[in-house]
């Protein structure tokens, strides 16, 4: 078993903390990780670590005067601290009238999202699985870089009103780069998982290879606007940024694009192409959304986006007691559906186009529209008469999901991603292949 | 506003420009000691038996780090408060270099036990990455070895302060903001974070050092009646630093807060910029961005050799032996340099992570490339160059590692755009030579390819430029540049009276992704004929 806090020892540190609280109600996260990664470069292992570690947070309430406060040592003077100094914070703090009281007892759904082979990843496996890929980049001389990190983790929740929640996970993420030594071509791959056994580092490993030896000495075609054919990654890339957006509070107050010009939200309308939809679910075993929120609200599955309309916003509880409704959770893990096409077939249907591996530096340029800048990297080609006829140089794009998701002639089939540009731990995105018309691309860059 | 303050600390950096090897830290308190003075035993005891378990399992060399981080973060919205946080978090994490190869882990429990067991999983770990070795890792010399102590220069204690004093602050200033008309929301913050680093390594180096930092702003957001439009403005000139409470107060955010709310509401009817070509004039407030982006990362030379490919990626720097010496990064009047003394800088230290003594450095000489960022694994890669302009082949002290529980590489010192070298050119000079032009002012948007050629960045404010005047304000401007072009399109730039050091708390490298404070000194400075887009599109 990893070496994170058990159930048992959890329940026993939160109600430990919560017996010296005196404030009039109190909160108890408990998080507590193993991680273990390993980086590679130049075809051997350049970094690795391997780290253990908890945190509790005490939240005190004195009537609606809240505040917090963080340890990571669990003897009983140190959990007495702790509880201290967030009470005495809450009491210099003004009152919060939006502080919504903690929760009492609530129903989790039962989901099993701990892996052992996650879990009891060693340095040694982690290495083997590496090897899968530096071998075949040195074998061709080419020059293999990457990150393989993974993390057993509990949460706890635990209020003064008799909540506590507990749940377990695993994560694994792995991409690699691999670029040819005379560094004129460049190769991407990466995926995440829940279970480790789920990832096939070898076959990562051959897509880079192939995108690195294809991606050689790229030719400049003009930017502006192209129909492209987007891997899975570019697409969750494009699509998190909409999600990450969907604040009921700022829709309602006017600063955001789900705002009504006039008054109220887009909820109800269409405002993407018919075939999008989108959901979290932290029973589907393929998303395994975050079963609770900080302050213990469970997450429900919620459609977020259904044939191309808008059918939830994410509403906090006190937003929610605000507008009447019931708060949603945060969409802590997402899938969107796809379609039957296949990336070949959008090459096929294709009489000049652009074929995308990677986005990188995604950053926002203005919010009113959900306008993000960013570039290609890592393997980028035209597409000319239905084949991929050579790779080109790198772009600039300024685009919004929101115009791409209006643009969509074809989709495949959804697959899981690894979503954080950093490759580190993120919560399940699972997005379909995209064949998308009019995608702008407003300069070109040397970089490969 | 608080640039003279500012231009004070960064003439400070610029006196020593120039004095390499010369650490001269007049306003942090460096004090090296001698080993066994015997203070901290318990820290003394935990990192001999860390270094002893270490060299027991098979190490050649080993380092431990031992932190306790103390964090305070106080935010608002309008008249509530949305958080107050307090953190006081420790632990350490191990180093090994086993035949050449890096081992690493790290716990939260400190207890002799677990240091010595932990010392052993770091080993193992170094010893089954070795099996792929190719190259060993070697490491550069240290030209200090010893016990030392640093501080950083704090007149406030910030965790002193009482907390209603923070919370009023901040939301007298949310209130001065909305007090101006058209202002719809405002949101403030301020955070604090005290770390104690002590630092020992087998190669006889012990180091127990104190940093603090401060940061805060307000965010202002004006909405158009109708709903059309809406516009933010976060305290402009307002940049995180190295030192206590007073940046808190020096920063008067309560009698600022009009004016950026002002220029927030004045946004919405400002012009949008029409796309083409234009000189810029850019403050200090916007510039130290793009040379972080342009300068400051292409010069790290882990990312130069691969090791970064995989995410923060490489450099247009390749190889460094056909670069150093010979490329025109800008014109001659350009000079970049590297330090970590600046006092109040976020990058500001006495002993990096390795426990080596920074030195000041120039990156850039007189418009060409002319040394690189290193660590002691990195340093040796340079031999050659070192050997042919008569250096010592010795890091410059650039190792850092955002807490215990990862381990440390090489994070970016200060990098400074030094002023003019001859006069001190003003603002105004800088502007009556534009007859088309943008000035551009604070931060915005910002995002720059992983071989650092092609950028874009937006600003705060923009301000059209006709016939050597300001004429009005602009929105919705981006520029794009491809790097080499951009710096030799600067024509001119300014004197120490227009220097300013800005910076940030979250600058990302390394897998897994570890933030690290940065701080960038520079004058005012002048590119002719740059790209400007439009980003106001709407369909």
């Amino acid at each position: 078993m990893a070496n994170f806090i058990s159930r048992e020892e959890a329940q026993r540190i939160t109600e430990r903390a919560l017996s010296f609280s005196r404030a009039d109600q109190a909160r108890a996260n408990l998080n507590s990780t193993e991680t273990g990664n390993t980086r590679f470069a130049q075809n051997q292992m350049s970094t690795s670590g391997d780290a253990t570690n908890a945190t509790l947070t005490v939240t005190s309430a004195l009537g609606t005067k809240v505040a917090s406060a963080t340890t990571n040592i669990f003897t009983d003077d140190a959990l007495r601290r702790v509880v201290d100094t967030s009470e005495q914070l809450a009491r210099l703090v003004p009152e919060n009238e939006e502080y919504m009281g903690e929760l009492g007892p609530q129903t989790y759904p039962d989901a099993d999202q701990y892996f052992e082979s996650t879990g009891e990843l060693a340095p040694e496996r982690r290495a083997q699985a590496i090897a899968a890929v530096t071998e075949q980049a040195a074998s061709r001389n080419l020059i293999s870089t990457g990150f393989l990190i993974h993390q057993a983790a509990s949460n706890a929740v635990a209020t003064s009103n008799g909540l506590f929640a507990y749940t377990t996970n695993t994560r694994v993420n792995f991409t690699t780069t691999v670029r040819t030594a005379d560094g004129t071509g460049s190769g991407w791959a990466g995926t995440s998982a829940h279970d480790f056994d789920d990832l096939d580092t070898a076959a990562l490993g051959a897509t880079a290879v192939e995108k690195a030896m294809r991606s050689a000495n790229p030719r400049a075609v003009e930017p502006g606007r192209w129909t492209v054919i987007m891997e899975p990654t570019t697409v969750g890339n494009m699509v998190n940024l909409m999600v990450n957006q969907m604040s009921a509070r700022n829709a309602d107050e006017g600063r955001s694009f789900f705002s009504q010009p006039g008054g109220g939200t887009k909820l109800g309308q269409q405002f993407v192409d018919s075939r999008v939809n989108i959901r979290s679910d932290p029973r589907d075993p393929r998303i395994l959304s975050s079963l609770f929120d900080g302050s213990g609200l469970p997450n429900q599955p919620m459609t977020w986006v259904e044939n191309g309309e808008l059918r939830n916003l994410n509403y906090s509880r006190y937003w929610a007691d605000k507008q009447g409704v019931q708060p949603t959770g945060f969409p802590s893990g997402w899938a969107m559906d796809g379609g039957d096409s296949t990336i070949e077939d959008m090459i096929r249907s294709t009489e000049r186009g652009l074929l995308l591996t990677r986005f990188w530096y995604i950053r926002g340029v203005d919010p009113r529209t959900i306008l993000y800048t960013g570039l290609t990297r890592d393997s980028t080609f035209l597409v000319e008469n239905g084949e991929i006829s050579h790779p080109v140089k790198n772009f600039r794009w300024n685009e919004s999901p929101i115009f791409m998701l209006n643009n969509i002639e074809m989709m495949g089939a959804p697959v899981r991603i690894s979503s954080g540009e950093s490759s580190g731990l993120t919560n399940t995105v699972i997005v379909p292949p995209l064949k998308v018309r009019d995608f702008t691309f407003t300069s070109l860059s040397d970089a490969i | 506003m608080k640039r003279r303050e500012f231009v004070r600390h960064g003439v400070v950096a610029t006196a020593g420009l120039g004095i390499a090897g010369n650490t001269n830290l007049a306003h942090g308190i460096l004090v090296p000691t001698t080993i066994g003075r015997g203070i901290e035993q318990d820290r003394d005891s935990l990192a001999m038996a860390a270094l002893n378990a270490a060299q027991m399992a098979g190490a050649d060399y080993a380092d431990i780090r031992i932190n306790t981080n103390r964090r305070q973060f106080v935010s608002t919205r309008e008249a509530i408060v949305a958080g107050v946080q307090d953190s006081e978090t420790s632990g350490f994490g191990i180093r090994v270099l086993v035949d050449g190869t890096w081992g690493f882990a790290a716990s939260r429990d400190i207890s002799m036990d677990e240091v010595a067991r932990v010392a052993r999983v770091a080993v193992a770990q170094g010893r089954a990455n070795r099996a792929a070795q190719l190259r060993p890792v070697e490491l550069a010399p240290l030209d200090w070895t010893g016990r030392g102590e640093w501080r950083s220069p704090v007149e406030v204690e910030p965790f002193d302060i009482p907390i209603e004093d923070k919370v009023a602050l901040l939301l007298d200033a949310n209130a001065a903001a909305m007090a101006v008309s058209g202002v719809a929301f405002a949101r403030s913050n301020m955070s604090f974070l005290r770390e104690e680093k002590f630092f020992a390594s087998t190669d006889g180096v012990i180091t127990d050092q104190t940093v603090y930092k401060a940061a805060g702003g307000v965010n202002i957001t004006a909405v158009a009646p109708d709903r059309s439009d809406f516009q933010s403005i976060s305290s402009i000139d307002v940049m995180p630093k190295g030192i206590g409470y007073e940046h808190i107060t020096d920063s008067d955010f309560v009698g600022n807060a009009p004016t950026w709310a002002e220029q927030a509401v004045q946004k919405l009817s400002a012009k949008p910029v029409q796309p083409g070509r234009y000189d810029l004039v850019l403050r200090p407030s916007h510039l130290w961005l793009t040379i972080h982006e342009a300068i400051a990362h292409p010069t790290e030379l882990d990312r130069i050799m691969g090791f970064e490919a995989n995410y923060a990626g490489t450099s247009f720097i390749s190889s460094p032996e056909e670069f150093l010496g010979s490329f025109r990064y800008g014109p001659e009047i350009m000079n970049i340099q590297g330090e970590r003394i600046t006092p109040g800088a976020l990058s500001t230290i006495g002993w990096d992570d390795e426990g080596v003594r920074p030195d000041e450095y120039l990156i850039v000489k007189d418009g060409i490339l002319n040394d690189l960022q290193t660590t002691r694994e990195q340093a040796p890669w340079l031999s050659d160059w070192y050997g042919s302009q008569g250096k010592p082949v010795r890091s410059h002290g650039n190792s850092y590692g955002q807490s215990w529980d990862v381990t440390q590489f090489q994070r970016m010192p200060n990098i400074n755009l030094l002023p003019h070298p001859e006069r001190d050119v003003s603002e105004e000079e800088l502007i009556e030579g534009v007859e088309n032009g943008i000035l551009i002012d604070g931060d915005g948007s910002f995002s720059i390819d992983q071989q650092r050629y092609n950028a874009q960045f937006g600003g705060q404010v923009f301000y059209e430029i006709k016939n050597g005047e300001i004429t009005g304000m602009l929105k919705d401007v981006a520029y794009q540049i491809r790097t080499p072009e951009f710096w030799n399109a600067m024509d001119l730039i300014g004197g120490e009276s227009t220097y300013f050091m800005g910076g940030s708390m979250g600058d990302g490298k390394g897998q897994p992704a570890q933030s690290n404070s940065i701080s960038h000194g520079c004058p005012t400075t002048r590119h002719r004929d740059i790209t400007v887009i439009n980003t106001g599109r709407r369909a």
